[in-house]
């Protein structure tokens, strides 16, 4: 018996900003910047979304296509580098939304961009357990990049529900494995407003090393090649890394270029794979294997081998908007509405 | 005084070097020079060392008895030496070592250069390589070096129509033989559009016409010379050394096109050399940015003031013009980890001599000369080299 999806469920905010548009206001060529990145535009949560409200929507979106009893959800996991709270969790407010609360148990995960999957993990080996029946995994960011540092050109925001059970599962998960190390890529301490980063340093030692190496664990524990998948998708901090990873590993352009959403709504961190995955689940048909690498900063990386099931045929997959719909529909906002939205501009205190 | 040879040479390849430490690269610098020497450990009598700032880079002091010990001499208790002098250390550490060799004191001494600049944020390193500028006079009032540098190149324009173009055609002949050296940083070849193009960093200096920031290592094994023949077939010699300082601040100095400290240092050299510039076939010369190599080739008199970036563009510094000048592809792609520098320079000329240079090689090399800097010219060091057989 394996664990897998059972259902699963993508927000995105509507309001996108442009690359030329940051670069604009900083002097810098936004164009070239944007071209080095391979991103046309991000996301940009409205004045009123936080993680909270997203990953309510994410997980709504996500029970919105199955008819499930949301209090058979044992666990809600909520993965994400800027919860509003230091203290006091968002995985308890999404329970309350959906209503699986009280008879369960729920956490706020971190650990950079791949707190989501590591929290499909955890509801993959509790739901194998049969300590219960469902878990809620789900990554979610309103990511931060300091004004005019080379991050705001992605840092970006959304979320995604993964439901991970074992059975009316519509993608199993036959392996997972992770590599980990302690690799201070990037990183936020306690009541800074802004990340660190280790300029280049995020690539080749991090990102390409946790990626490279998960991956090729991952082919190794399934028996597999790059040509058994239909789909691959990996963390998409920027346009280019998983490309480039892709391109390493023998993937083709075809394989990932459904996952790859980045290029539209920049870098949703902690949702960044899982939204890539959903886009894929968003049109995958039964039979089709998907290849999944997450990279977290600090660092490592989760692998998942995937494999679409005839279940996905009787969920209401079209039950809410789809990522590719959701993708489409936006509106364009210049920095000065970029500035307030993201909370940048100095009020009078109440 | 005692004539001095250069009997062995060893470097760490140059570049952002994330999993190698400063002793890494020390060691591995100092044992390929002793290994190129032929000498045992028991033979050496001190160690010198330039190190510009591992106390802020690193929080390291005291790297002269480090290195010792990493090397696996701390029990010879050898006497060790950290020199400071800005990006001018390395060389002024070769300096010390001659002059304690032609004394009499010691027979060999190895001197090491090295630097570990990637483990500090790119902000806070370009901050400590500003510290060699007046902090008082010039930094604190928001001077970087970029734009210290920028000034004269900017003065440089005016007074003699000096062209961008010019300018970074120090950088695209650097880059073309640092695409010839197999350690260089930047192994690959760029065009004067690339250079022309890059984002300002300081008008008029864009990003390629700096030299990166990097860790790196260099060292020599320094021997009297009339013992040098006991290790090898070709020593090289040094011919003449010249050491000068200037006033700390630019806006001090005489001139803002003429770097007075360099032109003291290079005549010191010569003269000592008994040499002219003519005679010199080959030569590293200080290059953080691509306006002090035109600055450098004009007070070393290999091109007349004011004609150093026509010369440039017009291929008389390529590698087997009229003058090749960094061959290694200088600070601007071979590296700049600032305390190696100068002991760096000091290794691809004795490559240069030995005829070992490889794809970059001079033909019919005999003599060199390295030039380095320490702040924005406050600091000259020149040092001219034969070849000894």
């Amino acid at each position: 018996m394996n664990a897998g999806i059972v259902s699963y469920g993508g927000y995105i905010p509507r309001f996108r900003i442009t690359p030329q548009m940051i670069g604009a206001v900083w002097g810098a060529d936004g164009e070239a910047m944007g071209r080095g990145l391979n991103i046309k535009s991000k996301s940009v949560p409205g004045p009123d979304e936080d993680v909270i409200t997203i990953s309510v929507e994410a997980a709504r979106a996500c029970m919105a296509k199955v008819d499930i009893d949301p209090t058979e959800i044992g666990a809600i996991y909520v993965g994400s580098e800027s919860h509003p709270y230091a203290v006091k969790p968002t995985a308890t407010i999404v329970a309350e939304a959906i209503g699986s609360a009280p008879v369960m148990t729920a956490a706020d995960f971190e650990f950079a961009c791949k707190a989501g999957t590591a929290a499909v993990q955890a509801t993959m080996g509790l739901t194998l357990s049969k300590m219960m029946k469902y878990g809620l995994a789900i990554g979610s960011d309103t990511s931060q990049g300091a004004p005019g540092d080379a991050l705001e050109y992605s840092a970006s925001a959304g979320g995604a529900a993964m439901l991970i059970g074992t059975d009316h599962v519509i993608a199993e998960i036959a392996h997972t494995v992770s590599y980990t190390t302690d690799t201070p890529d990037f990183w936020r301490r306690e009541g800074q407003r802004y990340p660190s980063h280790g300029g280049r340093f995020t690539g080749e030692p991090a990102y390409f090393k946790h990626v490279l190496a998960c991956a090729n664990l991952l082919f190794k524990r399934a028996g597999s090649k790059p040509e058994d998948y239909d789909y691959a998708v990996f963390h998409q901090p920027n346009g280019k890394f998983p490309v480039r990873a892709a391109k390493q590993l023998e993937f083709k352009d075809v394989q990932i270029d459904t996952g790859l959403c980045v290029r539209d709504i920049g870098n949703t961190y902690s949702a960044a794979i899982l939204v890539g995955l959903a886009a894929i689940l968003d049109e995958a048909d039964p039979g089709d294997r998907i290849f999944a690498v997450g990279y977290g900063s600090g660092a490592g990386s989760d692998g998942f081998d995937i494999t679409v099931t005839d279940q996905i045929k009787k969920i209401n997959r079209h039950a809410t908007h789809t990522i590719k719909q959701q993708i489409a529909d936006h509106v364009f906002v210049d920095y000065a509405t970029y500035a307030k939205y993201r909370g940048k501009i100095l009020l009078r205190e109440a | 005084m005692r004539d001095v040879a250069v009997i062995g040479v060893g470097e760490t390849e140059f570049g952002e070097l994330w999993d190698r430490s400063f002793r890494d690269l020390g060691i591995e610098a100092g044992l390929k020079a002793i290994q190129d020497a032929k000498i045992a450990s028991e033979e050496i009598d001190a160690v010198y060392i330039g190190n510009m700032s591992a106390g802020k880079f690193i929080d390291q002091e005291h790297v002269s008895a480090l290195v010792a010990d990493y090397a696996g001499l701390a029990d010879m208790h050898l006497p060790t030496v950290r020199v400071e002098g800005g990006g001018a250390c390395g060389a002024i550490a070769l300096l010390q070592a001659r002059l304690a060799i032609a004394s009499g004191m010691y027979d060999i001494v190895v001197v090491g250069g090295a630097e570990k600049m990637t483990d500090v944020g790119d902000v806070q390193a370009a901050e400590i390589l500003s510290s060699t500028a007046d902090q008082e006079w010039e930094s604190v009032f928001g001077a970087t070096f970029a734009g210290l540098y920028a000034m004269m190149a900017r003065r440089h324009m005016h007074e003699y129509g000096t062209t961008r173009e010019q300018l970074a055609s120090v950088a695209v002949k650097n880059h073309k033989n640092g695409a010839l050296n197999p350690e260089a940083q930047f192994q690959k070849e760029i065009t004067l559009d690339a250079v022309l193009n890059s984002p300002m960093v300081a008008e008029p200096l864009g990003l390629f016409d700096c030299a990166p920031l990097s860790d790196g290592a260099a060292a020599v094994v320094l021997c009297a010379a009339d013992k040098a023949r006991k290790f090898t077939d070709t020593p090289i010699l040094f011919k003449g050394s010249g050491q000068a300082s200037d006033f700390l601040a630019l806006h001090d100095r005489r001139d803002l096109c003429t770097m007075d400290a360099t032109v003291v240092a290079g005549k010191r050299a010569l003269a000592e050399a008994k040499l002219e510039p003519k005679d010199i076939q080959v030569a590293e010369v200080h290059d953080n940015f691509t306006i002090t190599e035109i600055l450098a080739i004009e007070d070393l008199r290999f091109v007349e003031k004011g004609k150093g970036g026509p010369a440039t563009l017009d291929g008389v510094t390529a590698l087997n013009g009229k003058f090749s000048i960094n061959t290694s592809g200088g600070l601007k792609a071979r590296g700049q980890p600032v305390g190696a520098t100068g002991v760096a320079q000091a290794v691809e000329i004795v490559k240069q001599l030995r005829n070992e240079a490889g794809k970059r090689q001079v033909v019919g090399a005999r003599r060199g000369l390295t030039h380095t800097l320490g702040g924005t010219g406050a600091t000259a060091v020149v040092h001219i080299f034969e070849r000894g057989d």
